[in-house]
């Protein structure tokens, strides 16, 4: 099972510029573990002391995964994982 | 209706359902029109309400300078009330803003300080708040941390929408400095404990998200993730096509930001279409479409519109 993430400017230096990798799991925990193992280092960017980064957001299928079940949250072949940072944005 | 002034002019904004984008009459959509205010946006709200509490408790007084990193319709609310009141008005914004914003701000008075495109508002905000270390005497309202800024909803646009539509089952708005989710999220909650609260946050162009490191990331400090239901990331194409598809179904000229907020509308309308559920869901029309005319969202097809719309901050 693939799952398609999309990763940031910011993190690309990790993924050899690619602006999108597969990785496999179950769960998003289990993608990113997975993923680290493809992408050394990416885990410990997404991650500190096993929960998601407070200026990281990720959303599966364009859903934040904080209101899903986080790390538990189910993934599945073609569906779309997309990483972010926390920025404040555009025109207010 | 007769006001002494604009300003007394603010808020009570029509409520009005999108018979044709609702998907049955079990699942109807509501549009709050918060274009139809002094300034023509929701920011009005924000702004008139923190200014009035800076000049209550004594933080303002004539003659003072206001500090705001704002490329947009809260700079240009606090621009005009500054106006009207006596005060010198100083905005912090991306150089990559539009025209038509520059000339909005300047029309009423504000002075204009570019901070980097790189990094969108965030830089906007990093330089507004050395600029206010360095001029202690300056007022930086600051909409992203003033409690004021979502009191503003709590008082008026929530219980305006209770008062419309007191059967509702979802409020969906866009997530910026998270003010109206957290205010009328905060009324509609001690309201209507069963209702959702869905934020829909645009999603950019990589410009914006151009960070130097991740601990560079800016969350406001209004934002308090248990208010929300929900949260989804809307891409600039999707919040474009929505826009088009509210011109041509149901009349309504929006800016772009408002297109996002339908997507996230549309999606837990289906939602509920799905699980049979019955559903009001207002969404809010943050301000109309003038001011987005220049970006070439409203012309030729939506592919071309997409393109020209990459690596702008639409909203």
């Amino acid at each position: 099972m693939a799952t398609e993430v999309r990763i940031p400017t910011i993190l690309r230096n990790l993924t050899d510029g690619a602006k999108a990798v597969e990785g496999e799991g179950a769960t998003l925990g289990e993608l990113i573990t997975d993923l680290d193992k493809r992408y050394a280092g990416i885990g410990e960017r997404l991650l500190e002391d096993g929960k998601l980064r407070r200026f990281i957001n990720v959303y599966l299928n364009d859903e934040d995964v904080r209101f899903l079940e986080g790390l538990d949250t189910p993934v599945a072949d073609g569906d779309t994982v997309t990483v972010l940072p926390a920025v404040a944005g555009g025109m207010r | 209706m007769r006001f002494d002034s604009l300003l007394g002019s603010l808020g009570r904004t029509p409520l009005v359902g999108l018979p044709n984008l609702s998907p049955s009459p079990r699942v109807r959509l509501w549009a709050k029109l918060e274009d139809r205010n002094p300034t023509g946006s929701i920011k009005d709200r924000a702004a008139f309400y923190m200014v009035e509490q800076a000049e209550k408790d004594g933080r303002l007084s004539h003659g003072c300078t206001i500090l705001e990193p704002t490329s947009g319709n809260t700079g240009i609310s606090l621009a005009m009330v500054a106006k009207l009141r006596g005060y010198r008005m100083v905005c912090v914004m991306p150089e990559n803003t539009s025209a038509e914003r520059k000339q909005l701000l300047e029309m009423w008075g504000a002075e204009i300080h570019f901070s980097p495109a790189e990094g969108g508002s965030n830089e906007a905000v990093r330089v507004a708040k050395e600029m206010a270390a360095q001029h202690p005497d300056w007022v930086m309202l600051y909409q992203y941390g003033n409690p004021d800024n979502a009191r503003a909803h709590y008082e008026t646009t929530g219980p305006e929408l209770l008062a419309d539509l007191p059967e509702i089952t979802h409020f969906v708005a866009g997530l910026g400095t998270t003010g109206t989710l957290m205010g009328v999220g905060r009324y509609l909650r001690e309201q209507r404990p069963e209702v959702q609260i869905v934020a829909a946050e645009p999603r950019y162009g990589e410009l914006v998200y151009g960070l130097r490191n991740i601990d560079e990331g800016f969350i406001p400090e209004l934002y308090d993730e248990s208010v929300l239901t929900t949260r989804f990331s809307v891409p600039s194409d999707a919040a474009l096509k929505r826009t088009r598809e509210l011109l041509t179904m149901e009349g309504i000229f929006a800016g772009i930001s408002t297109g996002g907020a339908l997507h996230a509308a549309l999606g837990v309308a289906q939602k509920a279409v799905k699980a049979g559920e019955r559903a009001d869901i207002a969404f809010v029309i943050a301000d109309a479409g003038w001011k987005y005319l220049s970006t070439g969202a409203y012309e030729g097809t939506l592919e071309e519109a997409e393109e020209r719309l990459e690596g702008q901050l639409w909203a």
